[in-house]
């Protein structure tokens, strides 16, 4: 793992990042980094999820920063990841190894909801 | 009984009746929940009245008594919406403290600490021990069962309740149903309270006769009050089912950190001010978040609900009143 992270919306990607809003109709962002220690993250504010989908590739290192003042979470709808409870500034991270669709939601607030794309 | 014409709150109950939420009458509701009216329910027909003269009819007759509901103390909060949620909470215990008519005992509507952690709980019990009334009955928030599935909550709060941490009891003819509605949250949904909790509960007022009146108390509001924010209870609609038959249902509720209210029929939905911070208006904010509001403006946005039953009448006088 390395610590480099990985924006990769303002550097890399964004004919395919237009392409993806354009297909999800909801915000989105690609991590294209091949590597393996692809990192990304998902801010948590005004109780939503940004971006509510984010796709990276397998193995990436997905990173959830909570900047509201209230606490959440981010918990895999089919169990397959659980955050602790997140209080403002706290983060979650989980690495993704199979590639798949991820939903998940807050289990405190849960019409706070996203996904993660594995590919 | 009648008022020679129609005040504030009459007119804020029919737009709220007629309309559900609208902006207009959501105001009106702001204006009057600082000013200390109080309201009266008696056959499904809301009267309002003066609060400061007409409190003290309610003290002193044998049978009728008061109790309290205060909610959202959030203790463990410490963000620039309320640094001191403390020293709020002591305001309000003070204010309690301080009624005419002493109440017999509190509900607490949940969310009694931010994070679910002992030494907030702590917190909370020892400064409601300032209270006159001693009995406190709690039912949770979300924010009281974070990460342990309210295990720590219903060790301290739910030893003789049922499943996540309901339970009923009798007060001088009133019968009191707490209910949890902040569990096994399904992605996407609002506020929950599960088949086995419904099971009871249809069980649980089938043997009452339909003149006793019954106040129902939990968290997150049992109606509606705007799902865009998660504001409402899914499966509600089936708990009201079984409060048809009573002449009088008073549903109190927290989660909202304002106050609001609606009657439908003989029911009569109420939530509280929080006694940490105030939250936005329905839709006026990008989100529900904590609302800071300049330091003078805070003890105005927060506050206690006074709920004075008076036998025979089987009606229930609520009171909001804040803190400054």
């Amino acid at each position: 793992m390395t610590r480099k992270k990985v924006w990769v919306a303002s550097l890399a990607a964004p004919v395919m990042i237009a392409t993806l809003l354009l297909l999800a109709g909801s915000p989105s962002v690609t991590a294209t980094d091949q590597s393996s220690a692809a990192t990304a993250g998902v801010k948590i504010d005004n109780f939503s999820f940004g971006p509510q989908t984010l796709t990276v590739p397998v193995g990436a290192t997905v990173v959830w920063t909570n900047r509201d003042d209230i606490p959440h979470t981010a918990v895999s709808t089919d169990g397959v990841f659980k955050s602790k409870v997140m209080d403002t500034d706290e983060k979650f991270s989980y690495t993704f190894a199979k590639a798949g669709t991820y939903p998940y939601y807050c289990t405190i607030h849960p019409k706070m909801t996203g996904q993660i794309v594995v590919q | 009984m009648t008022d020679k014409k129609p005040d504030l709150i009459d007119q804020t109950l029919q737009d709220l009746n007629n309309d559900g939420i609208d902006r207009r009458g959501f105001l009106k509701c702001m204006a009057w929940a600082g000013t200390g009216l109080v309201w009266t329910l008696s056959g499904g027909i809301p009267v309002s009245r003066a609060f400061a003269k007409n409190i003290g009819k309610y003290a002193g007759k044998g049978g009728d008594f008061s109790f309290v509901q205060i909610s959202d103390s959030h203790m463990g909060f410490n963000k620039p919406a309320n640094p001191d949620v403390i020293a709020t909470l002591q305001a309000a215990v003070n204010q309690i403290n301080g009624l005419a008519t002493p109440p017999e005992f509190l509900l607490h509507t949940g969310d009694i600490s931010h994070l679910s952690k002992p030494e907030q709980f702590d917190n909370v019990d020892q400064i409601l021990k300032s209270s006159t009334a001693k009995d406190v009955f709690f039912v949770p928030g979300e924010h009281d069962v974070l990460d342990d599935n309210g295990k720590s909550y219903l060790d301290r709060y739910g030893k003789s309740a049922q499943g996540s941490g309901w339970y009923s009891f009798d007060h001088k003819g009133v019968h009191f149903i707490g209910l949890v509605n902040v569990m096994n949250l399904k992605a996407g949904g609002l506020g929950s309270l599960g088949g086995e909790q419904l099971e009871w509960m249809e069980k649980d007022v089938k043997h009452l006769k339909h003149s006793t009146p019954v106040v129902v108390f939990a968290h997150i509001p049992l109606w509606s009050v705007y799902p865009e924010w998660g504001w409402g209870t899914q499966d509600s609609a089936q708990a009201l089912a079984y409060l048809k038959k009573f002449g009088s249902v008073t549903v109190l509720n927290g989660h909202i950190h304002q106050t609001m209210q609606k009657v439908e029929g003989s029911v009569t939905f109420h939530t509280a001010m929080s006694t940490a911070f105030p939250q936005p208006q329905p839709g006026k904010a990008d989100s529900p978040g904590p609302m800071k509001v300049p330091a003078e403006q805070l003890s105005s946005l927060l506050g206690i609900t006074d709920v004075n039953y008076v036998r025979g009448q089987h009606s229930l006088a609520v009171v909001d009143s804040t803190l400054g």
